[in-house]
């Protein structure tokens, strides 16, 4: 690959509580190159939303510490000041959210929305010229009927025409990356479908890079090419997205592909889940964070408790497990 | 499998008047969420509503355990009409039917234990003393999976899963027939909502139970079903096993909805001919007339905007409402 677009190294975000130091995120390393769509996977609690929120330098308050870099084009938006920071947001990096109610002010027309995300960047563009840019973005989302809808408040529109609004306002700088967290999770299924073939007309036609932030994975088998894989705070699994289904090589990427029904499974066909539930952020195990859920842990003499497992080249892909290689990959051969 | 039948809706509408003008004391329009649904559940098996926001469904679900009053039609328990019941015939016919909802933490008691919680249909019911039902909700609590020390707990001392776990244990204090879950594994993270569904499988087997289950998610549903309706603007617009409804879907608004999933494979996902409807559902207070999917359907004639299409069989062995089915 050539020099990444957004290159993440050793990323940490702590949040002080009263009842101890939320580990949201620990040691969170990737690079996106230009126009490329990476997908962050995970469960909630996994850090995958605070990664995002991170980049965007959306972690605010006494007791939040981040730590690490995120190198956009070669610039550190964690080390910026804050004007600088929002010189980058909205105009180089636009982010949209799961819920579009809660991202539109509800006093303001959508009209009047995306016109200033335009004019914050653009100071001196004349009411006109917004109005225009305005309307034209609203026909390129697929809103009927703009010249109306415009002047219209977000109460007045559905849930998919409210997210087709929002990344109307985000595309609107032609942003190099735009950071979708969980954009359709609010959305039906019809709805969705519609959304996120949107987002990848958008991506062509602007060249923006995207990252996915999602629970879902089958929106990741449908839109991106390479998969991370999110636990506890971790990135357990990097790889391609065929790998990731196919050939998964972390015990919890198994895991989770075989709690996936897919719709090909049969009635009644028993499912198999993790036993258990995530580890508290606050009180973390020590060693793989996985190690008290994960049925080989047991075979390995206690490493996975004691020892925090690396990224390691398995196959194609990168897996945080202490399995060795040749062990991993046989084991994964033979449960498909 | 049994052909006994435990449950039977008849023709159930619900109409929620909205709008009401103050000085005429009347209702200006009415939202018409359910608007004629019939079936039947028979014993021991799982009966599927899927649909999409707004199309019902949750509605539906409070009709059959008689959470809200049907506007018309009933809802026939094991040979009796509950929509005519009195409060007290009613209040020992939910014995029979409980529900499981969607959202485990909005339904328990932030102020009682978890024990408390699931024994509260037993003090209600009063069908046993204090120290019987102490017994009976450690064996409720092994039943679904949770362990004796979580009885003085409270629900924010647990996670989502075991709360759910806590909700159903509750569902099923009085011994019921028929349990009605509304999205009972949507507000869960996937590894969890395997876990759940699992636990309902065995419930089933175990106890003998027949299930309402309501659900937007049509993998979680093809997994559990042994019958599934499709939902749209208050009708059900297709019914039949989960293998005809998915695998030889006749309904345009079904075609749409089953290739809408997105796959999690990516090669079958490249692959696959996608429907993309174009727009939303329209406004229940002001439904499209004769077909109410016509608006958005993609093989819709002149005949659909006349003409309401029944719900039956059409030549493909399971009822289908569409006048032009594929």
């Amino acid at each position: 690959m050539t020099e990444p677009l957004l290159s993440v190294r050793d990323l940490h975000v702590n949040f002080g509580t009263s009842e101890g130091d939320v580990q949201a995120v620990r040691g969170v390393s990737f690079d996106i190159g230009k126009g490329e769509t990476l997908a962050i996977v995970g469960e909630s609690g996994s850090g995958k939303s605070v990664t995002a929120s991170a980049i965007m330098r959306l972690n605010f308050g006494a007791d939040v510490r981040v730590s690490g870099s995120a190198l956009l084009e070669g610039q550190d938006i964690l080390a910026m000041s804050e004007e600088d920071v929002r010189l980058k947001r909205g105009r180089d990096i636009a982010m949209i959210f799961q819920d579009p109610l809660t991202a539109l002010n509800p006093f303001y027309t959508v009209g009047h929305q995306i016109a200033e995300a335009y004019a914050i960047h653009h100071p001196g563009t004349s009411k006109k010229e917004l109005r225009d840019l305005a309307l034209d973005s609203l026909t390129k989302v697929g809103i009927p009927e703009p010249l109306k809808r415009v002047n219209q408040y977000p109460h007045e529109f559905s849930g998919g025409m409210r997210q087709r609004i929002v990344i109307a306002m985000a595309l609107i700088n032609r942003p190099k990356l735009l950071i979708a967290d969980e954009p359709t999770t609010a959305l039906d299924v019809t709805v969705q479908a519609q959304i996120l073939e949107l987002i990848s007309a958008m991506q062509e036609e602007h060249g923006s890079a995207v990252l996915l932030i999602t629970h879902d994975l089958g929106v990741v088998a449908e839109v991106t090419k390479r998969v991370l894989v999110m636990y506890a705070g971790r990135l357990v699994e990097v790889a391609s997205v065929e790998d990731v289904f196919h050939s998964p090589t972390h015990p919890y990427t198994r895991g989770l592909l075989n709690s996936v029904k897919s719709l090909d499974s049969e009635r009644h066909s028993h499912l198999e889940p993790i036993p258990g539930t995530p580890p508290s952020l606050i009180d973390l195990p020590s060693g793989c964070p996985f190690h008290s859920r994960c049925q080989y842990a047991a075979s390995l003499n206690g490493q996975c408790s004691s020892e925090v497992p690396e990224l390691k080249a398995v196959g194609n892909s990168l897996s945080a497990c202490h399995m060795p290689t040749a062990e991993l990959s046989s084991l994964l051969r033979s449960m498909q | 499998m049994n052909d006994e039948i435990i449950l039977q809706a008849q023709d159930l509408i619900k109409h929620f008047p909205t709008g009401a003008s103050r000085l005429l004391q009347r209702p200006t329009q009415v939202v018409q969420a359910v608007d004629g649904v019939s079936f039947s559940l028979r014993r021991g098996t799982t009966l599927a509503i899927v649909g999409e926001s707004g199309c019902g469904k949750s509605t539906l679900a409070r009709l059959l355990a008689r959470l809200i009053e049907p506007t018309s039609g009933s809802v026939i328990l094991n040979g009796t009409n509950i929509t005519s019941a009195s409060p007290k015939q009613m209040l020992r016919m939910r014995r029979d039917i409980q529900v499981v909802f969607q959202d485990p933490y909005a339904c328990l008691n932030p102020r009682h234990s978890i024990g408390q919680s699931i024994g509260t249909p037993i003090r209600i019911q009063k069908t046993m003393n204090r120290s019987d039902e102490r017994h009976r909700v450690f064996e409720l609590m092994e039943l679904v999976g949770l362990s004796h020390e979580h009885y003085n707990r409270f629900p924010h001392e647990f996670s989502g899963g075991q709360r759910q776990r806590a909700g159903i244990a509750r569902a099923l204090a009085l011994q019921p027939k028929v349990i009605v879950a509304d999205e009972p594994v949507s507000a869960l993270d996937v590894s969890i909502q395997a876990q759940i569904l699992n636990l309902l499988e065995k419930l089933q087997t175990e106890l003998e139970l027949s299930y309402v289950f309501i659900a937007h998610d049509l993998s979680v549903v093809r997994h559990i079903a042994d019958e599934v309706a499709v939902m749209y603007l208050g009708k059900i617009v297709e019914i039949g096993s989960p293998k005809a409804v998915y695998g030889a879907p006749a309904h345009p608004y079904t075609q749409a909805l089953m290739s809408a999933v997105p796959v999690p494979n990516p090669q079958a996902a490249a692959n696959r001919k996608r429907i993309i409807l174009v727009g939303d559902v329209p406004s229940p207070i002001d439904p499209p007339s004769g077909c109410r999917f016509r608006t958005r359907c993609p093989r819709a004639q002149d005949l659909c905007a006349l003409e309401e299409p029944a719900l039956i069989d059409r030549g493909h062995g399971h009822p289908v409402a569409c006048h032009f089915p594929d």
